[in-house]
């Protein structure tokens, strides 16, 4: 039987059977399993049936927690259910897991392994999740690649079914999940061969139903628990068995079999390693190449790793094995060793325990680590491993694949050995995120591997930006069968989309000899060779270089393509490699558009159309001279200027060469210097904005809104612009408060991502212009080294005495200086300017416990962190937990603070007569509650410090490590609304009771924007998201009058775009309560499909329309005869389905859904009058109360 | 008394049309048209560009920010199915034929040759009873002669005409040197009608913001002068039927338009500011109108005002304008 060929990654392999064997799919983003989850998501809402006709019901819950309870109900109530999950949601579903298992209940989690965040998050694959989980009674069945993963998959689904025993069905994070293979896609056929009905008729009679009641989840005592217990053996006993038997079924089926234990290699080797997942494959890819050496040596690829069968996994060893080498993809510190190995001994032991012992002596085993967090495992890797176990004593307890220059761990190994055959096409690419670059890579290879008889692979890589990133794509392509599961390395063909690359890439380290280089540029075929870095030319005449050139801009620009270069490039790439005959090659460029973009209108199509036409006649070959001729050389990756640690490790990780840090230079415990974004100097933006100091208004709207603290102003004596370079721009200051001063507004256009917020907010019109703001975009690449050179000296005129500012002005706030600076956020972000506000605030006093997320991503991925210190080295001091814990860390933190805080004061109060009455009594005594005040209490802590040093008493040395507790602390609970009102939300609420002085921020975007725009209960009605393909049918929960009605909790809704006086004046008045404060932040977000430039215009749509309803509410003001909740928005002035028109998010309804979005748009009006009349009419009910008409004071 | 005139060579009972505005977007005001007297309906018009901006913003917007970062390689659900293009707006057609008995005249604004003959056929196919073409063209390229600029419409309609089947109105914008010049190639070419005049909505200055910013006024009863004296001009000269719009408001508008030879009158300001009950109030309003100056049919007033029929036909003409100023006589 023929079967279709596809082209699709791990995670969409997987789906595809779990979807067609499940009823219900209950699940929770989390990368990298998400996509699973989308897709069934996507299935189910196209009307996509399971094999037994039904469409399977897709949940997205609030937790990984949520969606195992939701599982195991649906599963004690007789459905057949699935979920997807990876890392730290794995853990959160462990409860459940136990019960599920003791239960005996069929179903099979799909798990892309992930690293577990412990020293640091890590969104990477390893086993460490799947590891944690071998305990709790599951099956554990690894699938190696993407083709294994459907495979598995199904023989996992029919396994459970006969076996009772729920299966953890896994495979690596990343590598496997996120890489595109060619396969044969099982039909419906296959699996409804595989699904024996029977079984399914079984587990629905073992249903809670009240047709026929049964107790199950009963508690126990220790009479009988125990026995309870152990009942289950007979079924993890004969479960391999069941899983080999599938498995051998699907053999017979499909043609493809499968062992519990799969030896591959020499039939007598001597050597062998042990290992699963995704690196398996190359370890068979190594061996095979070995064998080809005469070496003797083989791999056991284990797939069923629980139950473990010792019989089967000794059967599968050759009996002539002398040592092994077992390999685990995670770390257990203080353990004897890695599970994996672990076993391996065991299995080994009990072995030689039968009579008829395969093994009369143990061989030798070792064990190591390898691959923690997608690290690359390569053939040299397998090599070193295999090399070593030729050693009489070979290293136990090793590492492979980085050094381990502290503990010796790590096993050197070549990084030049190279196995890969040289029919095998290799092309990398070098895109920008924004460019389309990889999009069209995984059109390129869906083309070669469904148009051609070629095998085919496509894997991706990614940096930790949101804005400018790079992207990096690696295709294989050929007629020998792809084993290569990690990077290319040695590349016959390689591209680079953004010629910004080449300054600060050496990718031609990765050409072979005779390769091809395709090059964008906007320079002309004759010229581009002299402006070519001096290594790049050295490159191309050493290894006898093919270069191609084609202006894909221009092409670009004229065909309206805008920025996007991918249809051309993608066009230029199958000209140029051949694969397939030129005609064809457009033919199928045109289907794949065509199918990609065909949904969004025939204008789009033949824009690319037209692209690809143009792209052949503007490619060109450049003939290579005969020598070197530029002498420009690779800028160094950060300035002689930066700190040691910067240039030793920062910069090392920067320039791409992480790999090779050792483990002396990387910090033990996670902890890691801030301010380092400042040395990156990213040189992203091709436009920035431009300050004309005689239109300015001086009002700071635009370092305001700047969501990278790209835009400062100061306010500075005249002396010192002594020595001010030419072209730095001063003007008097227009203000009272600063009679006599200068002023400047400097741009830090090395830093600054372009995004045009600044230029959109200014109020300010040139007269003579209007087109012209005192703010404008200009092209950067001119200005750059001469606004270099103010930016520095900017930064030299010193910051503003913060006693002198009014702080709760726009234009005061924006003289603070932001310690929250050049983040990777998106350009134009709408979560950051909160953020930096904050920062500017309360940054040289704060603490921060920022839940994971958008913010913790722009927030803490290396290589550099935009939180920031001041010039006395104060800054915020900002940790990140984990997700659902959020607002508890924070608290914990509060505790602690408080706790010192107190202690602190009782020191001082024991040492009165030491310290003197005076000094103690106005630290005790000490009003904190402005500027003026905190400066004064650090002089007092200053001064006391100074003091304990001379004393000598215990008491004094304890004050001395807990003094600076005494100057009040802030502390900052941060997060999306992911966090806040889903996983995070059970926390978040205790902490609103707990009357602690905690401010939590969150940074509303009404989606799930960091795993890619899937729905949170904030998302309102009407507007698309994953998981609401059809638009969210429900409103959205309203987060701030839940926390209003606690009464003790202030309470904030702000919008910066729409009113940003009331934004700094909540953030203050919140940081002055004495008590729990929560600030909910409208903040747009490329998720919503918008105009970035202008979000802070959605942001005030959002308020115009009723959605987004401005108000506080202050519970001081209870006593103090004041307005407790003030609605500081205007009542409806547009209709919320002109707000909704402003974003994709909602747009995209009316064109996919338009029935379905005029009914959601008309009750999303409701909710908006409704939300506003309810606050409103709430604000009348309490101003009646402050006003004492109630009584109720 | 018998209101029947015939527009496009369609038999319509009365002279009062609703022109194309955002009313005739929902099926139930249409309905009310109907009950309220309306003769025929034309439907807001199908903008070209708007369906090409469409189709470029959503997929801007969707693909916006993809495969950058390894968490979102997207942000949005994949939809296999969106409906850009004129498909909304042919199913409008559809619903609104089946909805009424009177006639549908579909409308279609756009600039290029491409899109319009596409989009014509669809709405014929749809159930449009005829087509109303729409060019909103402002002449900015000063090297763009009156004739270039004249021979844009004739190709579109030429374009049109042998595309489809059911009749084609063009309406027209006043900014001619030659109407009557114009007009007659455009009847050579076979347009079935002429609606005069296209309402430019002119861009305003926003003083405080500095901006140039849309401002859209309703018509003033005033504004039927201009239609009023080309139809009179026309009326005899070509073989299209003229229908008058722009400041139509009341009975007396209506019975002005047609003496001077229009075949329909069409209505927006005035159903924008009145509701859609106006249409019966004016209706009655001619009705009574006739038969207190006892005419018995609208025929017999079309063009009894035209410049053909008229006393002094220079009255049209700038006789009519030293007139006017001769007989002006500031209020002081």
């Amino acid at each position: 039987m023929s079967r279709l060929k596809v082209t699709i990654d791990g995670n969409e392999a997987a789906a595809l059977v779990a979807f067609k064997t499940s009823e219900v799919i209950a699940i929770y983003p989390i990368t990298p399993s998400s996509g699973m989850g989308e897709l069934s998501d996507q299935w189910s809402s196209e009307g996509q049936k399971n094999i037994w006709g039904t469409i399977p019901s897709v949940i997205e819950m609030q937790s990984e927690g949520g969606a195992a309870g939701a599982l195991h109900g649906a599963l004690q109530s007789g459905s057949l259910a699935t979920t997807f999950t990876s890392s730290q949601g794995l853990l959160l579903m462990i409860p459940n897991m136990y019960k599920i298992a003791g239960e005996l209940t069929p179903t099979v989690f799909h798990i892309a392994a992930r690293s577990l965040a412990a020293q640091a998050l890590s969104i990477f694959g390893d086993h460490s999740d799947i590891m944690s989980t071998r305990q709790t009674g599951w099956a554990q069945l690894a699938s190696n690649n993407p083709q294994e993963v459907m495979d598995l998959a199904l023989i996992a689904h029919a396994a459970t079914l006969e076996s009772r025993i729920p299966f953890l069905h896994f495979f690596d994070g990343f590598r496997t999940t996120h890489e595109v293979r060619k396969m044969e896609q099982l039909s419906d056929e296959d699996i409804r061969a595989m699904i024996n009905d029977d079984l399914v008729f079984e587990h629905r009679l073992r249903a809670l139903t009240p047709d026929h009641p049964v107790l199950r989840g009963s508690a126990q005592n220790p009479d009988v628990y125990f026995q309870g217990r152990e009942t289950v053996n007979t079924f993890y006993l004969r479960t391999p068995k069941i899983v080999q038997n599938a498995m051998d079924k699907f053999a017979k089926l499909v043609g493809r079999q499968y062992k519990l234990f799969e030896y591959v290699g020499s039939p007598d080797a001597e050597r062998i390693i042990v290992l699963m997942g995704s690196g398996a494959d190359t370890a068979d890819e190594t061996v095979e190449y070995m064998l080809s050496k005469n070496e003797n040596v083989g791999i056991l690829k284990v797939r069923l790793y629980r139950p473990f069968s010792i019989e089967h996994f000794i059967q599968a060893i050759p009996r002539s094995v002398k040592s092994i080498a077992v390999l685990d993809r995670t770390k257990e510190p203080g353990s004897i060793g890695e599970p994996l190995y672990q076993d391996v001994v065991t299995a080994f032991t009990e072995s030689l325990d039968s009579d008829d012992a395969k093994f009369k002596s143990l061989p030798t085993i070792v064990g190591g680590r390898f691959g923690l967090s997608s690290k690359e495992f390569t053939p040299s890797m397998v090599k070193t491993v295999f090399d070593e176990l030729n050693k009489s004593r070979p290293k136990n307890h090793f590492t492979i694949g980085i050094k381990d220059d502290v503990t010796n761990t790590s096993l050197d190994f070549d990084p030049d050995f190279d196995i890969e055959p040289a029919e095998t096409i290799r092309a990398m690419f070098f895109g920008l995120g924004a460019d389309g670059t990889v999009g069209a890579n995984k059109n390129s290879i869906k083309i070669i591997g469904e148009e051609t008889e070629n095998y085919a692979q496509g894997y991706f890589v990614y940096d930790s930006k949101k804005s400018g990133s790079m992207t990096t794509s690696h295709l294989r392509f050929g007629k020998k069968p792809i084993k290569s599961t990690y990077l290319i390395s040695k590349a016959n063909f390689i591209a680079c989309h953004q010629e910004v690359f080449l300054e600060k890439i050496d990718m031609l380290k990765y050409a072979i000899k005779g390769a091809t280089f395709l090059l964008n540029t906007h320079h002309p075929k004759d010229e581009v060779w002299n402006k070519l870095p001096r290594p790049v030319q050295k490159d191309i005449l050493e290894k006898k270089i093919k270069l191609f050139v084609i202006d894909g801009y221009k092409v670009a620009r004229e065909t309206g393509m805008g920025g996007r270069v991918n249809t051309i490039m993608q066009t230029c790439f199958f000209a140029i490699s051949g694969v397939l005959p030129k005609d064809e090659a457009i033919e199928q460029i045109k289907d794949a558009i065509r199918k990609t973009y065909g949904s969004k209108g025939e204008d789009v199509v033949k824009m690319n159309f037209h692209a690809v036409d143009k792209t052949i006649e503007n490619l060109h070959e450049v003939e290579i001279p005969d020598k070197v001729t530029s002498d420009f050389e690779l800028p160094p990756v950060v300035s002689d200027k930066a700190p040691d640690y910067v240039k030793s490790l920062t910069a090392e990780i920067m320039a791409g060469r992480g790999d090779f840090v050792p483990v002396s230079m990387m910090p033990i415990d996670g902890t890691f210097p801030t301010a380092t974004t400042k040395w990156e100097k990213r040189n992203i933006a091709t436009e920035v904005p431009v300050w004309d100091p005689e239109v300015c208004i001086q009002c700071g709207k635009c370092a305001l809104v700047c969501p990278h603290a790209t835009i400062r102003q100061k306010v500075y004596k005249e002396e010192y612009l002594e020595n001010a370079p030419g072209t730095f721009k001063s003007t008097n200051f227009r203000g009272k408060e600063f009679p006599g001063m200068k002023y400047t507004i400097q741009v830090a256009v090395e830093d600054c991502t372009g995004c045009a917020l600044c230029v959109e907010v200014c109020p300010a019109k040139n007269k003579k212009e209007t087109r012209l703001k005192a703010i404008n975009m200009e092209t950067q690449y001119p200005l750059r080294i001469s606004e270099r050179a103010n930016w520095d000296f900017f930064l030299e005129i010193p910051e503003i005495d913060r006693r002198e500012v009014k702080v709760d002005t726009i234009k005061g706030s924006q003289f603070l200086e932001p310690l929250f600076e050049f983040s990777g956020a998106c350009a134009a972000c709408g979560e950051t300017p909160y953020v930096k506000l904050v920062s500017q605030l309360y940054g040289d006093r704060m603490v921060v416990a920022n839940a994971t997320g958008c913010s913790s991503i722009y927030g803490g991925n290396l290589p550099t962190t935009p939180w920031s210190r001041n010039k006395d080295g104060r800054g915020p001091a900002w940790s990140n937990s984990l997700f659902e814990d959020n607002a508890e860390f924070g608290l914990g933190m509060r505790l602690s603070i408080d706790k010192n805080a107190e202690y602190a004061r009782e020191l001082v109060a024991a040492l009165k007569p030491e310290i003197g009455d005076d000094l103690s009594d106005a630290i005790l005594k000490a009003d904190q509650s402005d500027e003026a005040g905190i400066y004064e209490q650090r002089q007092r802590v200053d001064d006391l410090k100074k003091k304990l040093e001379s004393i000598d008493k215990p008491q004094a040395k304890r004050l001395l490590h807990v003094a600076n507790y005494l100057v009040k602390k802030s502390v900052w609970i941060m997060g999306g609304d992911g966090w806040a009102y889903d996983i995070g939300y059970g926390g978040l609420d205790h902490v609103l009771l707990s009357g602690r002085n905690v401010n939590i921020l969150v940074l509303d975007t009404e989606v799930y924007s960091n795993t890619g725009g899937q729905m949170s209960k904030s998302t309102p009605r009407a507007a698309v998201a994953k998981f609401a393909a059809s638009g969210k049918p429900l409103p959205k929960k309203d987060l701030a009058l839940i926390a209003l009605m606690y009464k003790n909790v202030y309470v904030a809704k702000i919008a910066m775009g729409a009113n940003d006086v009331h934004t700094v004046k909540a953030i203050i008045e919140a940081e002055k309560y004495d008590g729990p404060s929560i600030i909910i932040a409208y903040s747009h977000c490329i998720a919503h499909g918008i105009n970035m430039a202008k979000g802070m215009d959605n942001q005030k749509a959002a308020v115009e329309s009723g959605h987004w309803p401005l108000f506080r509410y202050n519970p001081d003001y209870r006593t103090e005869g004041k307005k407790v909740l003030s609605l500081d928005s205007k009542p409806p002035k547009i209709p919320f389905e002109k707000y909704a028109y402003m974003e994709t998010r909602f747009k995209m309804l009316t064109k996919s859904h338009p029935e379905i979005s005029k009914q959601l748009l008309k009750l999303a009006q409701e909710d908006s009058d409704y939300r506003y009349h309810f606050i409103k009419k709430m604000a009348d009910i309490l101003d009646g109360e402050s006003n004492g008409q109630n009584g109720n004071q | 008394m018998d209101l029947k005139t015939n527009y496009l060579g369609l038999k319509l009972k009365n002279p009062i049309v609703p022109s194309a505005s955002p009313l005739a977007n929902d099926i139930d005001n249409i309905k009310k048209m109907e009950d309220a007297g309306a003769a025929a309906v034309v439907l807001e018009s199908l903008f070209e560009e708007q369906i090409r901006h469409e189709s470029k913003e959503l997929d801007h917007y969707l693909q916006f920010g993809a495969e950058s970062f390894a968490e979102a390689l997207t942000y949005f659900p994949q939809a296999n199915d969106y409906r850009i293009g004129p498909e909304e707006y042919l199913k409008h057609i559809k619903m609104a034929k089946d909805a009424v008995d009177i006639p549908v005249i579909a409308s279609l604004n756009g600039v290029t040759v491409g899109g319009w003959i596409d989009y014509s056929r669809k709405m014929e196919q749809a159930g449009a009873d005829a087509i109303e073409l729409n060019v909103y063209y402002i002449p900015t390229n000063s090297r763009l002669s009156g004739v270039e600029v004249e021979n844009l419409y004739i190709d579109i309609l030429k374009a049109v005409k042998a595309a489809i089947k059911i009749p084609v109105a063009m309406k027209l914008s006043p900014f001619f040197s030659s109407m009557s010049h114009f007009t007659r190639r455009l009847d050579e070419n076979g347009v079935d009608g002429l609606v005069m005049f296209n309402r430019f909505y002119q861009p305003d200055i926003d003083l405080e913001e500095l901006e140039v910013v849309p401002n859209v006024i309703l018509s003033t009863p005033q504004a039927m002068r201009l239609p009023l004296r080309w139809i009179a001009i026309l009326y005899g000269r070509i073989k299209a039927d003229m229908a008058g719009t722009s400041g139509i408001h009341t009975a007396e508008d209506v019975v002005k338009m047609l003496m001077v030879g229009a075949k329909v009158t069409m209505m927006c300001s005035a159903l924008l500011r009145n509701g859609i009950p106006h249409i019966k109030k004016v209706l009655d309003g001619v009705t009574a109108w006739m038969e207190e100056h006892e005419y018995d049919s609208v025929n017999l007033m079309q063009g009894s005002m035209s410049q053909k029929n008229v006393a002094d036909p220079s009255s049209f003409e700038r006789a009519n304008y030293q007139k006017a100023l001769q007989s002006y006589r500031p209020n002081i």
